[in-house]
């Protein structure tokens, strides 16, 4: 197992270069003037040329690459213009909130797509089936951010129940940091109402997030527990005359779930990238407010670095999943 | 006797391609969802005609009568610039459409030469060319396009060029795995076997029988790349004002919620049920055109 693990901890190591050298080309080679960019559209003749030695844009790309991966290595992502701080300091800063709004909506996908997903094979060709099919396709065609803005006009705007945006109130502070995430920090701190607090703001952006992940899980579920059920192994359990709610649970639900796991490793990676729009709308101080804002003052460095940052977490999930994977399917570990 | 083998041919092709528009009509929802594309394509083509304030669309405002409630004159309202909002969103149909279909066609035919070269080649080249589009694939699209687009500035172009350059891996593994596949299939090895080159096997004989998934999942793509468009246009980088896209109208229009919530809701609800269309019609595709799907 743990030999497992390593090759897969080596495999990613080409990935990883692989991305940073398609970061360097999108930061260095594609935009026309990279120097003006990254001295932003203000600076100076001698600010740039400053900025271009700075860069070592005269010399040949592979040593500016190299430098780049250099200074990667060391935790430089260079530096932001519009907060005057270096971008990673930044994305160490911002990173928790996001990680928190996907894990929740990643949970709130799971929990409740599963076993919606499992009813709706069970009543395959009722109408909970007919409605559970349109109303996914729906949800996977709704806009995040618009579904993000609808759910702030009712029950923010309207209905006053929930607040409109933000992470936590300004006034108050957050509880004291611990994993950065704000409901397990206030648990951890034994705080409920921070807790409360931090609850009642994670809940529009979570939902907002988890609508299209929810319905993909449960259309992915209800297709793999289909084919399960038409095993002969099930068909034996019903000749044996067990009861239906035992083959559900004790022999489908597992072998469904294991199918099902692959398609949240790679929903993870989108829950990632959809976390920009989400957090734009729901003010969500993470990476991805952070790369909109600094897109709108033309500020270029921290959006290749958030691009950077979110594919390697998505490729660090699909090694988790990888794992996990093959702790519960043991076939798995030794191809 | 080559007359009777073609008719039977024909006619074998019509029953085969009648059975499938029956299979079509039997499915309710793909039919909702032909009828929703057929009305978002009825209006790609004469949104910009049959608007009924023309020169709101070119820019032109009236202060007079900003952010009126919806009424008879203005069913959608009117917008911070005294603007109607149906016209913006219908002129804004074809901008969207235009925009995904160039995404998803420049996307597939980058996909279909790189699945091609590598499936129909093997050995290295397929060995470097999905190495390189599995790469890409570990970025999501979203943020990848956002990284182009942010490098290479706003515009139209700018941003069709941005999406299509993270869209194409998924179909590069597809058609490279419908490749393999045909590859081995006696029609190729008879083909071979009659002294056809290689490019003429590969586009004589083996693409025109992968074209299905390739348009199912064109269809498919159809809806994510319109949304795609309207994300970036949200966050702003798409299309500029004064065209009128429905992403950018929505990110204008948050900040005059809640009070004039019409002007955000109608362009929302527009490309919600335009993605809704595509996506059941493409699901419909799916069940006809490729039977391992078929549920």
């Amino acid at each position: 197992m743990l030999r497992f693990i390593l090759r897969r901890i080596l495999l990613i190591l080409p990935v990883l270069i692989g991305m940073t050298i398609i970061m360097f080309v999108i930061a260095r080679v594609l935009p026309g003037d990279p120097v003006g960019l990254a001295a932003g559209p203000n600076a100076t003749r001698a600010e740039i040329e400053a900025l271009a030695r700075e860069f070592g844009l005269d010399q040949p790309l592979w040593v500016q690459y190299w430098t780049y991966l250099s200074g990667l290595v060391q935790g430089d992502f260079g530096t932001s213009l519009f907060s005057r701080r270096p971008v990673a300091t930044d994305l160490a800063a911002y990173l928790p909130a996001t990680l928190e709004l996907v894990f929740s909506a990643l949970l709130l996908a799971i929990v409740v797509g599963i076993p919606a997903g499992l009813m709706a094979a069970v009543w395959r060709n009722k109408w909970p089936d007919y409605l559970s099919n349109i109303l996914s396709v729906a949800a996977i065609s709704m806009p995040r951010f618009f579904l993000g803005l609808l759910l702030q006009l009712c029950f923010a705007m309207w209905l006053m129940w929930l607040p409109l945006g933000g992470r936590f109130p300004i006034i108050f502070d957050p509880p004291p940091g611990v994993t950065g995430f704000y409901t397990i920090d206030s648990i951890l701190a034994g705080d409920w109402e921070s807790f409360w607090t931090a609850m009642r703001y994670l809940a529009l952006p979570a939902i907002a997030m988890s609508l299209s992940p929810l319905a993909t899980i449960l259309r992915m579920m209800r297709a793999s527990t289909i084919e399960v059920m038409h095993q002969d192994y099930v068909t034996t359990a019903r000749a044996l005359g067990l009861s239906p709610r035992l083959i559900v649970f004790k022999y489908v639900l597992r072998n469904a779930i294991s199918a099902s796991l692959t398609v949240i490793g790679l929903y993870f990676g989108w829950l990632l990238g959809g976390t920009v729009l989400v957090e734009t709308v729901f003010d969500w101080p993470g990476i991805g407010l952070y790369a909109t804002s600094a897109i709108v003052s033309q500020d270029f460095m921290p959006v290749v670095s958030v691009a950077l940052v979110i594919g390697v977490l998505f490729v660090t999930a699909n090694i988790v999943i990888d794992v996990l994977y093959g702790l519960i399917n043991p076939k798995v570990r030794y191809q | 006797m080559t007359d009777v083998s073609q008719d039977s041919r024909r006619s074998a092709r019509a029953e085969a391609s009648r059975r499938a528009f029956y299979r079509f009509r039997q499915s309710r929802l793909s039919m909702v969802g032909a009828t929703m594309v057929a009305v978002v394509l009825f209006f790609t083509l004469f949104g910009n005609l049959l608007a009924p304030y023309p020169e709101h669309v070119r820019g032109g405002l009236n202060t007079a009568e900003r952010f009126q409630a919806p009424s008879l004159a203005h069913p959608f309202g009117t917008n911070e610039l005294g603007q109607d909002v149906l016209s913006l969103v219908m002129a804004g149909t074809p901008v969207s459409v235009a925009a995904g279909f160039a995404v998803v066609l420049i996307g597939t035919v980058l996909g279909v030469v790189v699945g091609a070269l590598a499936g129909f080649n093997g050995g290295w080249i397929d060995d470097v060319l999905m190495r390189f589009s599995d790469l890409m694939l570990t970025i999501p699209s979203l943020i990848l396009a956002m990284a182009v687009a942010a490098a290479l500035g706003p515009g139209f172009v700018n941003m069709i060029i941005a999406i299509a350059l993270s869209w194409w891996p998924g179909y590069a593994r597809l058609v490279r795995g419908e490749v393999l596949q045909a590859r081995e299939e006696v029609y190729v090895a008879a083909a071979r076997a009659i002294g056809a080159s290689p490019a003429r096997v590969l586009f004589r004989h083996i693409l025109p029988n992968i074209v299905s998934p390739i348009i199912v999942k064109m269809s498919l793509d159809m809806g994510f790349a319109i949304l795609t468009v309207a994300a970036l246009g949200f966050i702003g980088i798409g299309v500029r004002p004064p065209t009128p896209e429905w992403g950018t109208l929505l990110s204008i229009a948050r900040n005059y919620m809640p009070d004039f919530w019409w002007t955000a809701v109608f362009p929302g609800l527009a490309m919600f049920l335009a993605v809704f269309g595509f996506n059941l019609l493409g699901d419909g595709l799916r069940d006809v055109l490729d039977p391992r799907a078929r549920r």
